[in-house]
């Protein structure tokens, strides 16, 4: 404690130093309780420092690097040639460059030229984006839309949707709990811890077959109290890429109705995984044509190349209008506290996108495009690590696992390999982002894959 | 390559049998209906209105005197600037460096010591509001059995952010209605009784709702008071610029402070200054005792943002890092800013003019010693609902006047309403 003060003591020695004016007109030292007192001049009139100033923050202790936007930084530190990051889910070319859809440019000019207003959007958001964006996600003729069951708020982006979703969950649904699929994207749990929503998981991924563990999935979703949300990725699973089948989906869906659970789809990818905007949404669709209650969030980030603009969407279909109407009122009432009213930019780009007609065909032809280039470089993958693997291994979960990214099957100290020896970066456990892939490098890749699965345990 | 049957075909076979399926009972039949929020919901009560004669004096929005949205000329040509030149990636989680920097200069100080000295952890954030909201959690985390105090009357906002946040509300004396003023021994009084150590939110500048605050004299003793007693001073400063004109006046209790050796934490907002409403762009910052200590508080920022957003919107961080960052657009914001700040300035006196020429029995130099976009009528709850019956006038119900809202062409009416509700008063 002593020291603490002393030390405080000697950085408030400044010739600007607190000041602070009293009526004393003693010269020299005092004490004054347990801190010392230095009386100087300052501006004509007698003051004196307090050489009391600890900071209230003083035992805060350094946070740990983010363990998905940490895998950029380590890159862009290797100075080595060969270097390939296949770290973050962000969309490159080819030519492994960042890429603005040319949609986007156009709506962004209409914009510019129309010379739009700043004014803040009601809490909700922009009008013209929820209405795209739920006939966006469940087709403009459903009748969940018809009847205006469905409630959607702007959010901010896939993970600010998350969390509105969660605080609705903490607030109304005390003691409610999420199940989350293992794995899932590691921010899902920040975000439930964050707003104090208990969760556990489900089984996913099966480390034998690179595949889905079914059978433990529909055990453990069956397992859980009756009432408790089922988190579900709606399409191209992060981080496997793998997705149930049509047949799954109904049975995972048959398993949730009889216990009762909600489902709460987070939608990051639609049009992205398969190229088709409809086919992506189809799980989706699927839930909600059963009748059942549904909680989505969705995200521009990938799929219009609005990353940065931080746009997406909480949607709570629900049985009924008047339910829908209430808790869209609740939803409000959780975001104005937060952040008050969404970012206007990135959805005014999407509702010019989805709202012209010649705008939004472009835009599903860019989509299908950079899911065509993906999809190419699963094959080129798969192609050279077959050709150059004779061990006999399988690796055709490369060509059955769906969207940005590729659960490899690779443990910790074998994506180390790949990192120390080889300069790929991707994430620890094992996931590589197909969309940091070029055809180009495949055959690289194929060598590193090979090397650290077969000669690193 | 594995062939996946369309599930979208599936689903329309599957559709026809599910046509007329019973739903279940809800989920949400629990979830009552929201109360309107008490000052966007006059926004929305406004648009619904019909009559020709209505006037919005309700959210804090700056308009021109022709009663519209203004978008400064110098975010316009930023935006040109940007247009079409950013990919849309990521921004790191504490948002845009340059634009924390301008930002932290604009509240510091040009030539700062702290910012030379790196001892601020900051973090762009949505606007003040996110700024506020962020601090809060910050609070809740590190210091899980504080309070906030915050001022009567405050911000309606501040309450629910504090309160989402987990932290409770403790209040201290600020306006005094007697004199439309500030309640100046009423406030030393209250921030003398809190526990020492306590946590004290202070508007920087222009009080929100009231216009009402402490001159410099005051803001000095306010500040030897909160050293003596050890209290961590959160200021939200979401109108620098846009009280006085001039951004350097406005943040003088914040340079008080800062002379005075406290470790202050700060919310700073964009919308208000430089016209960016809805593009949510603002700062937290947290003057820490040494680089190390600033870098660990802005490490713990960022994990409290990660599951609330992420990282924040790149556009309007964009449009103000290049009007700051660009002596000649930084000048003509100023410019823009004063223009801004002196039409309300002249609202204020004219409204008071009309007021007195009506011959109203009460007293309104309120209107012209309160600054800021806001101006504390004193009107009450049954008098603001008479003004929007009876005037179509939309305003919120403690008596809040967003000065911005008021022009030439329409502060006649307002007056004359103003004395019609009150002359019986």
């Amino acid at each position: 404690m002593a020291s603490s003060v002393l030390s405080i003591a000697t950085q408030c020695v400044s010739p600007n130093a607190s000041s602070l004016s009293i009526n004393e007109t003693h010269k020299g030292k005092a004490k004054l309780g347990g801190s010392t007192l230095r009386f100087s001049k300052s501006s004509g009139r007698i003051s004196m420092t307090v050489a009391v100033n600890v900071s209230r923050f003083e035992g805060i202790p350094m946070a740990p690097p983010d363990p998905i936007l940490g895998v950029s930084e380590a890159f862009r530190a290797d100075t080595n040639d060969v270097k390939l990051n296949l770290g973050v889910g962000a969309y490159r070319t080819e030519e492994l460059q960042p890429y603005v859809l040319n949609v986007v440019k156009k709506a962004e000019n209409l914009m510019l030229e129309r010379g739009d207003n700043k004014e803040y959007l009601p809490i909700e958001g922009l009008a013209a984006f929820n209405k795209a964006t739920a006939e966006l996600l469940l087709g403009a003729d459903n009748p969940a839309i018809k009847e205006q069951r469905v409630a959607t708020v702007q959010g901010l982006s896939g993970t600010g949707s998350l969390r509105l979703g969660a605080a609705l969950i903490e607030r109304y649904f005390p003691g409610s709990k999420v199940l989350i699929s293992a794995p899932t994207w590691g921010n899902h749990k920040n975000i439930f811890n964050d707003a104090r929503v208990p969760w556990s998981e489900y089984r996913y991924y099966d480390p034998r077959t690179v595949g889905l563990d079914f059978e433990g999935m529909i055990e453990d979703i069956k397992a859980a109290p009756e009432g408790t949300f089922v988190l579900l990725h709606g399409c191209a699973h992060n981080p496997t890429g793998i997705d149930p089948t049509p047949e799954q989906w109904e049975k995972i869906a048959d398993v949730i109705q009889q216990k009762n659970h909600i489902p709460f789809f987070d939608v990051a990818y639609q049009g992205f995984a398969s190229g088709s905007l409809d086919e992506d949404a189809a799980s989706v669709r699927l839930f909600v044509a059963r009748g059942m209650e549904v909680l989505v969030a969705q995200s521009y980030s990938k799929n219009l190349g609005l990353y940065a603009e931080r746009i997406g969407a909480m949607n709570v279909i629900s049985s009924s209008s008047e339910s829908a109407t209430r808790v869209k009122s609740q939803l409000k009432r959780l975001a104005r506290p937060m952040y008050s009213n969404p970012p206007v930019h990135g959805a005014r780009i999407v509702a010019n996108v989805v709202g012209t007609p010649i705008l939004f065909d472009e835009w599903k032809a860019e989509m299908e495009m950079m899911a065509g280039r993906i999809k190419n470089v699963r094959q080129k993958l798969y192609d050279s690590i077959s050709s150059k693997d004779k061990s006999g291994k399988d690796w055709s979960f490369i060509l059955k696992q769906i969207g940005m990214f590729s659960y490899t099957g690779l443990n910790k100290n074998q994506s180390d390999n790949m990192t120390n020896k080889w300069h790929v970066y991707m994430t620890k456990d094992g996931r590589i982002s197909l969309a940091g892939l070029s055809l180009a490098k495949c055959e690289y890749l194929a060598d590193a894959i090979i090397d650290s699965y077969h000669n690193v345990s | 390559m594995a062939v996946r049957n369309s599930l979208s075909g599936q689903l329309l076979r599957r559709s026809s049998v599910v046509a007329g399926a019973r739903f279940m009972s809800s989920w949400f039949r629990s979830i009552e209906p929201a109360p309107k929020d008490p000052i966007l919901g006059v926004t929305e009560a406004f648009l619904a209105d019909q009559s020709p004669n209505k006037v919005n004096i309700g959210v804090g929005a700056y308009r021109d005197d022709n009663g519209k949205p203004v978008v400064l000329e110098c975010v316009r040509e930023a935006e040109r600037r940007i247009a079409g030149s950013q990919f849309m990636e990521y921004l790191p989680i504490g948002g845009s460096i340059k634009m924390v920097e301008e930002s932290l200069k604009l509240a510091y100080g040009e030539n700062s010591e702290f910012i030379k000295d790196k001892r601020i952890g900051a973090v762009q954030a949505l606007s003040g509001t996110g700024a506020c909201r962020l601090f809060a959690a910050f609070q809740h985390r590190f210091h899980p059995n504080s309070q906030i105090y915050i001022p009567v009357p405050t911000w309606a906002n501040h309450h629910n952010i504090w309160r989402d946040a987990g932290v409770p509300m403790k209040t201290f004396r600020y306006y005094h209605p007697e004199t439309r003023g500030l309640d100046f021994s009423g406030l030393m009084e209250d921030i003398k009784n809190a526990p020492d150590g306590s946590f004290f939110l202070l508007h920087a500048c222009a009080h929100n709702p009231t216009g009402v605050d402490p001159s410099e004299e005051q803001w000095r003793e306010i500040s030897s008071l909160i050293k003596i007693k050890g209290h961590f001073p959160f200021f939200d400063m979401a109108y620098q610029g846009f009280a006085s004109g001039d951004p350097e006046r406005d943040a003088k209790a914040i340079r008080i402070f800062l002379e005075d050796g406290h470790l202050i934490g700060l919310a700073q907002s964009y919308a208000k200054n430089m016209g960016l409403y809805g593009q949510r762009v603002g700062c937290l910052s947290v003057l820490c005792e040494d680089e190390k200590q600033a870098v660990a508080v802005k490490s713990q920022l960022q994990l409290l943002a990660r599951p609330m957003y992420s990282n924040p919107p790149v556009h309007g961080a964009l449009i103000v890092s290049t009007v700051l960052g660009d002596p000649k657009l930084k000048n003509l914001w100023l410019k823009e800013v004063k223009v801004m700040a002196d039409r309300i300035i002249g609202m204020r006196a004219t409204l008071r003019e009309n007021l007195e020429k009506l011959g109203s029995p009460l007293p309104w130099q309120h209107i012209t010693n309160q600054i800021g976009m806001f101006c504390y009528s004193g009107l009450t709850p049954e008098q603001v609902d008479r003004m929007t019956n009876e005037f179509h006038i939309y305003m919120t119900r403690n008596g809040r006047i967003s000065m911005a809202g008021l022009n030439t062409g329409n502060v006649g009416y307002v007056a004359n309403a103003i004395h019609e509700v009150t002359k019986s008063a």
